[in-house]
């Protein structure tokens, strides 16, 4: 059996490398066309492989050794392809929703500048995240990891001639940079100590190493590799760089920033969990920080005007949640939200890119309402996103987020004050997307009330892209402002190739869950059993036990599951109550609220603290001590202290500073002549 | 072995040219350019051709090439040059960056411009003399030889203050490298040869003389022509001002080749023919190896001049090759002369694309651009893709080398590479600070308002650099295959157990 797996993330390559190179040239049509057309082949390459790899029935992975990388002494790194149930998971996650986003970026980029540019880097994320789920090894892994992050950077910043883009994709670029650097330690520890950074050869040593041997080294490894992934998956303390990140095209944001790079962390510690299942302290970490990441951005969440501002928190709230389940040791269940998260997610950040679209760039929900009727199919799409985002049952976010809860609770290494922090989230959550779906779609339209938008929180879409747009990249824009500048009586649907992703997506939040139905609901749970090859692999006894549940004692799964989703209808009902039944309520509690919801609008000042604490006093040190001080002051100093003291006992030097180029020169030749002939004559004594 | 005379065209064709030129006609200036571009492109060729030679030894451990005759009887003077996997890739570079340099300073050499270019293929030939000398008095003539058109093109056709740049560089270089001489003629006095095959065996035979103080002393003599030359903190300031009065073309070659100068120096001499010394003082050589590479980023981060940052991240790239020769580990010694390579082209390419900006604007000063990327959109695109190989993203050439050295550097010390690694952070700082203040964000400057984007002569510069960054991160092999087992030679001799046996020789 031969797969080609290469060609999986080659294919994005050569649609990025067509546009980006030729693709100025080319006619919007085409450019589409061969954006659309590699995904498609890769995707299409995907689901063949798939198949012929579940039908081969292999139980262990599916190796591709394509190249040698590096080679050094007896290290050596490999180009390899590793297909599993885990990647082939995220495989076609990737390249599926990867296809769908793609489709409908069609529709909703078509009158920007940029359009080929757009596409290249959109192709170009493609084949870096590809090749990071298909990674045989950690190098390469780590190759899709900063390529992912490369592609985020120049798509955040794809506006780039405004500073707010421009500095976000900075923003995102260099946090996510702190978290490689440990992940690169925790590479560097695997090398010291194992020699290899190939998944099998790594997992397979310490798959041999007798139950709580050498647990200091691998809870360190597995400590570095968190860093990596809370930069990635945007985990406290490295969240900061995501909610910026909508800087980007709404599209890039339901890809990139929700669906597919920002769970690279969680796919990582779940191809990883060989060397996080032997260190139960770090796993208590991960399962904290997810914990405590869920509801910390749950709380910003509540309170955010931007609509895609609260889809932002949400998703590093939802991020925190598989980190959660990460470090309960359910990996799977990590793996059955990631899936279910990539489908609502995306639906719900293309619906908001819908509204976006339909208003002309407004983004602020405060001047939003009552767009149920306008764009119905938005609206219905928009619905089955946020029932599944809220857990409501029979949708695909139900079963996954129940998973994780009952997980957390059951699992060896969870507890009830994980369980309760998942329970309290899983209610705010409902609450904030409840929120945005009232003022988004229900009500009366408050669009003509504010005539002075704030600048900030509104994407610059088409029509306003055409003022501020430099020569070259608004060009387009300009013709299409007319079609677009129109106020509240111009709110219009979408266009098909924007709608059809809508409506697949949220056809797959729906029945996407129906996979992992538990037992205890009378389903059979099979995505567990799916990937239970991947994590019952170089398992040890004693540390498979969290993998079987079904306590006999205490609450059951049926009664934490009821828990759950009256937490989501008590966040629904508050939503319904405050934003919808009684709109005056939500202003009043937020002068009740005072000094909380203060700290809540201003995301806990952790922007502002890191400012203050990091950036600020590293670029003063730098500039006052280490150059103005140590570079230019002392050592300069010294040196051209002493430089101006031989200057003063020699004539001839003071002679070389007449200014004259051409004594000067025949002085230097002179003065290098006199050398040669002083060394010849040494040589010859 | 394979006795050659490949080695010695090599080195000579850029001077034997450089004659040629001089006797073209005064005021022939496109002539003048023509030839020096041609003969740079020659050059580039035979030395390239080199490595693809059938019947090589570059994968296998010795001098793959070498050329050995007697030339001074007394003092016993060898014509002796070698070429092995670390010596020919440096050739390489050199052919590789001066035709480029030829390119860039088409338009902007229209003063004595014969000169110019006489200068700059003198300098070809010494700094390809420098890296294939296996003579010591060879090695020191070409060394010296480097300074003398270096010195020139900086302080004939530099800025505004470039004697002071020029003064200073030469004085700098000139002075450390009589610390050098020193030990290269006392070795000459006890072993009667100036030939490094014959000194090397003999320091071996002499534990006493090597591990002894007298091999401190050899040692030192070395490490301080080398640490000026490529810099080490603190001896670096005189960098930063040489580059940023050079010329484009000086520039580039002083950070592409004259920095490895040094590198290559410390590999080949100080570790090659000290090992024992150079492991007793390898702590604090890391540790200024280490500064080097975090205070030249937090220095490079708040520059306001675009050149400068660039000279400063050299200090800070440098820094690496540094460690990673110190640390003694085959990773960490292949990718610092990996790392070499690499500087030389990302680090070169940063230069010419400094220099087209100055070409433009007549400035440096970060604060006078922003939103270039309206303007220049073609040009901005290089511009990124360089700084992405010079910040290590991986599948470019700067992660190759930066990832070898950190993990030998981890292996060697985990703090060396913890701190190192660092780095990774560190560039991302100021290089993508730079690229948000000159690329992103509005054309507020009128003067910018009408520059035009990279010409077809600009993107013929920048081609073959962004293609060389692509293909040295992609397939580092190429290299590595070749640079390896000169490596391991090396890294034989500083074995500790080997250390171990001649610190005992010494004490008895």
């Amino acid at each position: 059996m031969n797969l080609h797996l290469v060609a999986i993330p080659l294919l994005p390559l050569a649609g990025a490398a067509i546009n980006g190179l030729l693709g100025k040239r080319f006619p919007r049509t085409l450019v589409a066309t061969v954006a659309l057309a590699f995904t498609a082949a890769s995707f299409l390459w995907a689901v063949w492989a798939a198949i012929q790899f579940a039908d081969g029935g292999a139980a262990g992975p599916y190796i591709e050794h394509f190249a040698t990388w590096m080679q050094i002494g007896n290290f050596q790194a490999e180009y390899g392809f590793y297909l599993d149930h885990l990647s082939m998971v995220m495989m076609l996650i990737v390249t599926g929703v990867g296809f769908l986003i793609h489709v409908y970026s069609v529709g909703y980029m078509w009158e920007e500048g940029g359009f080929y540019r757009f596409f290249c880097y959109l192709n170009l994320f493609m084949f870096f995240m590809l090749t990071l789920v298909l990674a045989s090894n950690y190098l390469q892994l780590f190759v899709g990891w900063e390529g992912v992050g490369l592609a985020s950077y120049l798509l955040i910043g794809f506006f780039f001639w405004r500073d707010s883009a421009a500095a976000a994709g900075k923003k995102a670029f260099i946090v996510n940079r702190i978290g490689d650097f440990t992940f690169l330690i925790g590479l560097f520890l695997l090398i010291k100590h194992f020699g290899t950074l190939d998944f099998a050869s790594v997992f397979s040593k310490i798959g041999v190493l007798p139950t709580g041997e050498a647990t200091g080294l691998l809870t360190a490894i597995a400590l570095m590799l968190l860093g990596g992934a809370c930069g990635k998956s945007a985990q406290l303390p490295l969240y900061v760089w995501l909610p910026d990140a909508m800087e980007g095209p709404t599209p890039v944001s339901a890809l990139i920033h929700a669906a597919t790079m920002v769970t690279a962390g969680v796919y990582m510690i779940a191809r990883s969990h060989a060397i996080f299942d032997r260190a139960p302290m770090a796993l208590l970490v991960v399962a904290i920080i997810g914990c405590a990441t869920a509801l910390f951005a749950a709380t910003i969440g509540l309170v955010q005007h931007d609509i895609k501002r609260v889809l932002a928190y949400s998703t590093v709230s939802q991020l925190g949640y598989m980190v959660l389940a990460c470090g309960v040791a359910a990996y799977s269940a990590a793996l059955f939200h990631l899936m279910t998260h990539a489908f609502f997610k995306a639906l719900l950040f293309l619906g908001a890119g819908s509204v976006i679209h339909a208003l002309g760039g407004e983004q602020d929900m405060r001047r939003m309402g009552g767009l149920r009727k306008k764009i119905p199919w938005t609206f219905w799409s928009m619905t089955f996103a946020t029932l599944a985002i809220a857990g409501a049952p029979p949708f695909a976010g139900f079963f996954s987020k129940d998973e994780i809860l009952w997980r957390a609770f059951s699992s060896a290494h969870g507890s009830w004050v994980f369980w309760l922090i998942g329970l309290i989230t899983a209610g705010l959550t409902s609450f904030y997307m409840f929120r945005l779906w009232f003022l988004t779609f229900f009500g009366d339209f408050r669009g003509a009330q504010h005539e002075e938008p704030e600048a900030s929180g509104r994407e610059r879409h088409a029509s306003d892209a055409a003022s501020a747009a430099p020569p070259g990249h608004g060009a387009h824009g300009a013709s299409a402002a007319g079609g677009h500048g129109h106020g509240h009586d111009g709110v219009h649907e979408s266009p098909p190739i924007m709608l059809v992703p809508l409506v697949i997506l949220a056809i797959l939040s729906l029945v996407g869950g129906w996979v992992g139905i538990p037992a205890v609901l009378g389903g059979g749970n099979h995505f567990e059993k799916f990937l239970a090859p991947v994590f019952e692999a170089y398992a040890t006894a004693g540390e498979t036990a969290p993998a079987s549940p079904a306590e006999p004692s205490g609450p059951s799964e049926m009664s934490l599951s009821l828990a759950a989703t009256g937490a989501a209808l008590v966040g629904f009902l508050l939503a319904w109550w405050m934003y919808h039944r009684r709109p005056e309520l939500h202003v009043r509690a937020r002068q009740r609220l005072g000094e909380l919801y203060r700290v809540l609008d201003h995301k806990y000042w952790i922007d502002e603290i890191y400012g203050a604490v990091f950036v600020r006093p590293l670029i003063g040190l730098s500039r006052a001590v280490l150059w103005r001080g140590v570079d230019a002051g002392v050592i300069d100093g010294t040196v051209n202290g002493s430089a101006t003291a031989a200057r003063e006992l020699s004539d001839s030097v003071r002679h070389m500073q007449s200014g004259n180029i051409r004594s000067y020169a025949g002085w230097v030749a002179a003065g290098a002549a006199c050398v040669l002939v002083y060394m010849i004559w040494l040589g010859m004594r | 072995m394979t006795p050659t005379a490949i080695i010695s065209i090599v080195t000579f064709l850029p001077l034997a040219g450089g004659i040629i030129l001089l006797a073209l006609p005064r005021g022939a200036e496109n002539a003048v350019r023509r030839w020096a571009l041609f003969v740079t492109v020659l050059e580039f060729f035979a030395a390239a051709h080199i490595a693809f030679m059938p019947g090589h030894h570059f994968s296998m451990s010795g001098w793959a090439m070498e050329e050995n005759y007697a030339w001074i009887s007394t003092p016993a003077i060898r014509y002796h040059v070698v070429l092995d996997g670390i010596s020919l890739w440096l050739v390489i570079l050199t052919a590789f960056l001066t035709p480029l340099c030829v390119l860039i300073s088409w338009r902007s050499v229209h003063d004595r411009v014969k000169e110019f270019f006489f200068l700059l293929l003198v300098l070809e030939t010494a700094l390809t003399g420098v890296f294939v000398a296996f003579d010591l008095f060879l090695f020191y003539f070409f060394w010296e030889a480097t300074l003398i058109p270096m010195a020139l093109l900086i302080g004939m056709y530099g800025h505004g203050r470039r004697i002071y740049a020029s003064v200073k560089f030469f004085l700098y270089t000139a002075v450390a490298s009589v610390f050098m001489l020193v030990a290269i003629l006392w070795l000459y006095a006890h072993t009667g040869s100036f030939d490094f095959t014959v000194i090397q065996p003999w320091l071996r035979s002499h534990p006493e003389v090597a591990a002894g103080n007298a091999g401190l002393w050899l040692f030192l003599g070395f490490f301080i022509a080398f640490a000026v030359k490529v810099p080490i903190f603190p001896l670096h300031t005189w960098l930063p001002d040489a580059h940023v009065e050079a010329p484009t073309a000086g520039s580039v070659l002083l950070a592409g080749v004259l920095l490895k100068m040094g590198t290559y120096g410390l590999l080949r001499f100080c570790v090659g023919l000290f090992p024992e010394a150079a492991r007793a003082q390898a702590g604090w050589i890391n540790v200024l190896a280490i500064i080097g590479i975090i205070y030249g980023a937090l220095v490079a981060m708040v520059q306001p001049s675009l050149k400068k940052l660039v000279a400063y991240s050299s200090v800070s790239h440098l820094g690496f090759v540094v460690l990673g020769i110190f640390t003694f580990t085959a990773a960490g010694t292949a990718g610092a002369v990996y790392q070499m390579l690499n500087h030389g082209v990302s680090t070169g390419a940063l230069f010419i694309l400094v220099g087209m900006l100055y070409e433009r604007r007549h400035t440096f000063e970060i604060s006078e651009f922003g939103g270039l990327a309206s303007r220049m959109p073609v040009y901005a695109a290089f511009f990124v893709f360089i700084t992405l190989s010079s910040i290590g993203l991986p599948l470019l050439n700067g992660f190759v080398g930066e990832f070898l050295v950190l993990s030998g550097a981890f292996r060697d010390r985990a703090i060396y590479g913890i701190l190192g690694a660092s780095g990774v952070i560190w560039s991302a700082c100021y290089m993508l600070w730079m690229v948000q203040r000159v690329f992103y964000g509005e054309n507020r400057n009128p003067a910018n308002a009408l520059l035009p984007d990279a010409s077809a002569r600009e993107k013929l510069t920048l081609w073959p650099l962004s293609a060389m960054a692509l293909i040295m991160g992609v397939a580092p092999m190429i290299w590595l295959s070749s640079i390896n087992p000169p490596v391991e030679q090396i890294l034989k001799n500083v074995a500790p157990a080997s250390h171990m046996a001649y610190v005992a020789g010494g004490q008895k």
